[in-house]
């Protein structure tokens, strides 16, 4: 294998990762758009739809039918979050939040623990075996299934953003709830919905992961960090810029693994967290996302 | 059409509003003046349910408007403007008209999620609508423009169009030509006028420009730390003494 298909092999593959950290950074971007809250918690959400997915397919559910049920009772579990343990918190100081937010992470893991035990458990491949052969590098049919799920959500999300009049109220609702408010929005159930949907989003990333890392209740806290990472580059208010920025994060991340020796597979996880300081030292707002200009 | 009556608002130790009352006749056109700190924001706040009177009622035409949740306000038919603009940035000028219109969709979530084309529809019709408020008020060339970056001037009319779109029977302006320039203040009055008329608006207006309010209003009413100290003609008002002490001044 030349040196340069080997290279192509790596951003693939980078690629294939990179989308997954990309669906949920753009559920923690929905998150911060709509409410201005970072919620730690959003991979353990994850993590929990992943088990519920699991659970649908060892009661003998096929696959693509336990997913739309995953995603469906994902979405009611997000709206519920909000009603129950974010909205009594809406408004207070940041550090009530985060604490929040870090105690619902602490929960949903110990939860997963209670019910379905820390070992380590065989999560389906939905995607069939093989891939395509591209002038040498290997494309796995998984590969292009996780790259393919991801796109066409995104596109959806597009779509009810930019096309639907409940989008409209929505992005209404996160530029200025007050206002929203008094043109007959109900701000509180839009918030619901917001969080439903970034439930939603994040329990894609955490069924496609599934099979690549096995399940077990900590299995997002690593994707979670490359998330961060991946939202911090592209601007933590930028949908567009989550993924790009997953994309990127993704790809840095197998290249470093692959190209430098000293970082290996070992420290791959230092990674976004070199991205994290890089991009906070030189451009706090990412790369697509916008300074906040205050008048002084 | 609207009757306030004894309100009284306390942010810990300071009293905001106290015991103030009015009433607005239907089709008429009511100011609010006073000094900085006198209490006709938060009188408005109160009026649109972003803030509760300790005390006191607020009816309008005859419903307890405070018993009312803050989103249903607007479905009723009361629309207001903010001092420092209440727009969406983001969103482009015909998008926050839109907003503006929401309160009279029909669909609900559940229904827009399912039912695709008659939300359609009605995302159409709304989108006509606010096209013609817009050119109404000669935003037509600005439409695709996001709110953002606009001239105030500009803005100030986007916000008027976006508390119309709500067909509002009461309007309730917010220092309307604060920050305008003098030419602009004499257009922002002839706009007022005009869509007062046409859209046979009740208005309540809170402002420090006093050529605007004397010409616009037909009673003026002045607050002063919380408390009403006049209510009358504008011309009454502009002879007041406790008026001109508290707030208009004398010639030096």
């Amino acid at each position: 294998m030349s040196a340069v298909t080997e290279f192509l092999q790596q951003v693939v593959e980078g690629l294939g990762s990179g989308a997954v950290y990309a669906s949920l950074a753009l559920a923690l971007v929905l998150i911060y758009r709509f409410t201005g809250i970072v919620n730690f918690a959003q991979g353990e959400l994850a993590m929990l739809s992943t088990y519920v997915a699991w659970q649908l397919v060892a009661s003998g559910m096929p696959f693509w039918l336990a997913l739309p049920v995953t995603l469906a009772v994902s979405f009611a579990g997000g709206m519920l979050v909000e009603r129950i343990v974010i909205r009594p918190v809406q408004g207070a100081p940041e550090l009530t939040v985060v604490i929040v937010t870090v105690g619902l992470f602490i929960f949903v893991n110990a939860l997963a623990g209670l019910i379905w035990s820390f070992t380590v458990k065989d999560f389906p491949q939905p995607f069939p075996d093989g891939g395509l052969d591209l002038a040498g590098v290997r494309v796995d049919w998984s590969t292009l299934g996780i790259i393919g799920v991801v796109a066409v959500v995104m596109g959806l999300l597009y779509l009810l953003f930019q096309h639907t009049a409940i989008g409209l109220t929505m992005r209404a609702v996160a530029c200025n709830p007050a206002s929203a408010r008094l043109s007959g929005i109900r701000v509180g159930r839009v918030l619901m919905l917001g969080w439903g949907l970034a439930a939603t989003v994040g329990a894609v990333s955490g069924v496609l992961v599934a099979p690549l890392l096995f399940l077990e209740p900590n299995m997002m806290g690593g994707v979670l960090i490359y998330a961060f990472a991946a939202a911090t580059l592209g601007g933590f208010d930028s949908p567009v810029g989550a993924v790009v920025g997953g994309l990127f994060v993704g790809v840095a991340e197998t290249l470093t693994g692959a190209y430098v020796d000293v970082v290996g597979a070992d420290l791959k996880v230092g990674v976004p967290l070199v991205i994290i300081l890089a991009v906070l030292l030189v451009r706090p707002q990412g790369l697509f996302g916008r300074a906040a200009v205050e008048r002084a | 059409m609207l009757a306030v009556d004894g309100i009284s608002v306390r942010f810990g130790g300071i009293t905001a509003l106290d015991g103030v009352g009015f009433t607005v006749e239907p089709g008429t056109a009511v100011g609010l003046i006073g000094p900085n700190g006198a209490g006709k924001t938060t009188l408005f706040n109160c009026l649109t349910r972003r803030c509760t009177p300790d005390a006191g009622t607020v009816r309008f035409e005859g419903e307890d408007l405070l018993a009312l949740p803050p989103h249903a306000v607007a479905g009723r038919g009361i629309a207001r403007t903010f001092q420092n603009l209440g727009l969406f940035p983001r969103l482009t000028v015909r998008e926050n008209v839109m907003v503006g219109a929401h309160s009279r969709g029909r669909t609900g979530h559940l229904a827009a999620a399912l039912r695709l084309p008659r939300v359609r529809r009605e995302e159409r019709e709304l989108r006509e609508q606010a096209d013609d408020l817009l050119r109404r008020l000669g935003l037509a060339d600005v439409a695709d423009h996001p709110a953002s970056g606009l001239p105030f001037g500009t803005l100030k009319r986007v916000e008027l169009a976006r508390a119309l779109a709500v067909r509002p029977r009461l309007l309730l302006l917010d220092e309307p030509v604060n920050g305008l320039s003098h030419g602009e203040v004499d257009q922002f009055a002839d706009l007022v006028r005009s869509v007062r008329q046409d859209f046979d608006l009740t208005l309540v207006v809170v402002e420090h420009h006093m050529g605007f309010v004397m010409g616009l209003c037909d009673k003026v009413v002045c607050l002063d730390f919380g408390r009403k100290i006049a209510e009358g003609s504008p011309e009454e008002i502009q002879r007041d003494a406790s008026v001109i002490e508290a707030y208009l001044g004398v010639a030096a």
